[in-house]
């Protein structure tokens, strides 16, 4: 029995019943998410943009910014206002342990949550021209406590800065203030972190203050983000690897722009609430 | 002169079908299948040999018919198939035979083709949503599946070094769909419940077996060394895996199912640890370098369920389309070798 070819050169027939793509992504999900978040965005966070034009409105860029709160309420509020205000997606990269938790995980996805991959990371950016959001800190930035707040951990080993000269884009960094107060960490239960297998257990102010529904009750705090211009690195992309002195230095010149925007932006700011 | 293959796994889906495209084709010459069991689909003159698991007579063969391309499509992908200790005695012993047998001295062999899965990149947390044919795995093998695959695979590249003069393609299959073929994912599938993983929707992959059958054909038309990732267009999520098949999902508890795989198996509903991580994050293989090698699909992921599931339905109404063979070794032996027989092959020449 031969086997015939049923279909020549025109389009195969793709009996696709859902919007989700190969990221997990469904932007009727995030339409329903975004619809859901704007409220808090506009009347409990009162989110103010500065330099919104710098981020590029095609082609691929990688966003990085400083990472606060226990839970944190940064990365919704940069992927709402971005995608409202210049209707282009954003893919959130995070670490893979969203993807072994069940409900979350794939609620994570279906919004625009990536696993933090390099690959997946090229992909976006190189192939797809795509947004992508990355917080370099990881959760060392998540997890420091109060007294910590606004001074920004280690950039990993510079592996965002390596990923963007692969794919040829531009890293737009962004300094966030009020993520810190929204959700501060008192103090870490590391024992019991271990026997969750989870990152950190924090017990946060918000605990304390309405009990277990601090755990999702975010505190008002005066959301400001401020768009620093972008930056281009002058190497050829694609190329198999890269000084790994030069990607440090750029990671370090980075992370001190962000730290130098917000000592800016917190001297400036007269109240945690009201800006 | 044409061409003289050695088929491995002539009694499997795969290996059948695989044997019956090249007896259409004039160019071939000889066709010898091989496997532990008889073939199941009517074969017109493919020579068939009953070998044990593990291939010990190979060589005797491939010296005897001075075969120049092996199709290696026995390797077992299913654990629910059988023990895991006969699997290792197929894919792993079986393959070293077959290896060993191709690069004895005086070996006419010029052309290898061994189908693989994509099994062997695993399915984890940390996994990448593609993986490319160089991707290595994000964790490490966890079943006796993927461990006898990677050290196929191992040999495979052994000999592929150790023998520069042969072209060797290695072709790592996605899930495959189709009307015949029964893998656990397609016996899933053919529930009325599709079982699924409380909480997680990952997104898969298939390919359907018309374009299994014909990459292999086309890695034999085309000087094609190396390995490729076989997978259809796309990745979709489970639950649309499901709602394609017109079918619910039956959500089972995340975590412990391995606990209650025997216990479902009982039911009906058998879940191998594959099948499960599977369940859990899915996998994505980068199909594009089979594709500038110039092969062209004709289905896509979701194109294979719809394929899939109306040949399911069809089955269901009708009974099977077409009736079922059984192989007969006298009557086999007749056909092909009593003068008696006017053979069309022979007209032609």
């Amino acid at each position: 029995m031969p086997v015939p070819r049923v279909a020549d050169d025109e389009v195969l027939s793709d009996s696709r019943l859902s919007d989700v793509d190969e990221w997990g992504r469904s932007e009727h999900m995030r339409e329903l998410a975004r619809r859901l978040y704007d409220p808090i965005y506009r009347n409990w966070f009162r989110v103010e943009w500065e330099g919104l034009e710098k981020i590029p409105t095609g082609g691929g860029a990688l966003i990085v910014a400083n990472h606060a709160g226990a839970i944190p309420s940064d990365a919704p509020a940069i992927m709402h206002g971005i995608e409202t205000e210049l209707h282009r997606p954003v893919y959130g990269l995070a670490e893979y342990i969203f993807r072994e938790m069940p409900v979350v995980g794939t609620l994570w996805s279906r919004v625009g949550g990536v696993t933090a991959q390099p690959e997946n990371a090229y992909r976006l950016l190189r192939e797809q021209g795509q947004l992508v959001l990355v917080f370099p800190e990881g959760t060392k930035g998540t997890s420091k406590s109060y007294r910590e707040r606004y001074r920004l951990r280690r950039f990993g080993r510079g592996g965002f800065v390596e990923i963007a000269m692969r794919a040829g884009v531009p890293v737009v960094p962004i300094a966030v203030v009020g993520a810190e107060e929204s959700m501060p960490i008192l103090f870490k239960l590391p024992q019991l972190a271990k026997v969750l297998g989870v990152p950190y257990v924090p017990v946060t102010a918000n605990m304390v203050a309405l009990g277990p529904l601090g755990l999702m009750a975010y505190f008002p705090a005066k959301f400001k983000l401020r768009v620093l211009d972008p930056i281009r690195f002058d190497v050829r992309a694609d190329q198999p690897r890269y000084s790994r002195s030069k990607v440090m230095d750029e990671s370090e010149n980075i992370r001190e722009k962000i730290q130098e925007a917000l000592y800016d932006m917190l001297r400036a700011r007269r109240s945690v609430w009201s800006g | 002169m044409g061409r003289r293959v050695l088929v491995t796994g002539l009694g499997t889906f795969w290996g059948g079908r695989v044997a019956q495209a090249l007896e259409q084709r004039d160019d071939v010459d000889v066709i010898v299948g091989l496997d532990r069991e008889e073939p199941s689909i009517e074969l017109q003159r493919t020579e068939y040999v009953r070998s044990d698991e593990n291939y010990s007579i190979l060589s005797r063969i491939v010296k005897a018919t001075k075969v120049d391309t092996i199709v290696h499509t026995f390797l077992v992908v299913d654990s629910t198939a059988m023990r895991s200790r006969t699997m290792h005695e197929i894919n792993v012993i079986g393959t070293m035979n077959l290896f060993a047998a191709a690069s004895a001295p005086g070996s006419t062999v010029r052309n290898v083709v061994v189908k693989s899965s994509t099994l062997v990149y695993g399915s984890s947390a940390k996994d990448p949503t593609w993986f490319k044919e160089e991707t290595p795995r994000s964790s490490p093998p966890g079943t006796p599946v993927e461990r006898s695959l990677l050290s196929v695979e191992g040999y495979v590249r052994d000999f592929a070094e150790d023998n520069p003069h042969v072209n060797v393609t290695l072709l790592r299959y996605s899930n495959v769909l189709g009307p015949d073929i029964v893998t656990p994912a397609s016996k899933a599938l053919e529930l009325r419940a599709v079982p699924s993983l409380f909480g997680f929707d990952p997104r898969v992959q298939f390919v359907h077996e018309d374009d299994v059958v014909r990459s292999i054909l086309f890695v034999l038309d085309h000087d094609t060394p190396g390995i490729y990732n076989v997978a259809g267009d796309g990745l979709l999520p489970w639950s649309e895996v499901a709602s394609i098949c017109g079918k619910p999902l039956l959500p089972l508890p995340p975590f412990g199912m391995s606990f209650a795989a025997s216990p479902l198996r009982r039911l009906g509903v058998e879940l191998p640890p594959e099948l499960l991580s599977l369940l859990k994050y899915g996998r994505g293989v980068d199909n594009r370098r089979f594709k500038r090698a110039g092969f062209q699909y004709d289905y896509t992921s979701a194109g294979t369920v719809r394929a899939f599931i109306e040949a399911l339905r069809l089955r269901n109404t009708v009974g099977d389309p077409t009736p079922a063979y059984r192989y007969e070794r006298d009557v086999e032996q007749f056909f092909r070798h009593s003068p008696a027989v006017v053979r069309e092959h022979e007209e032609h020449a």
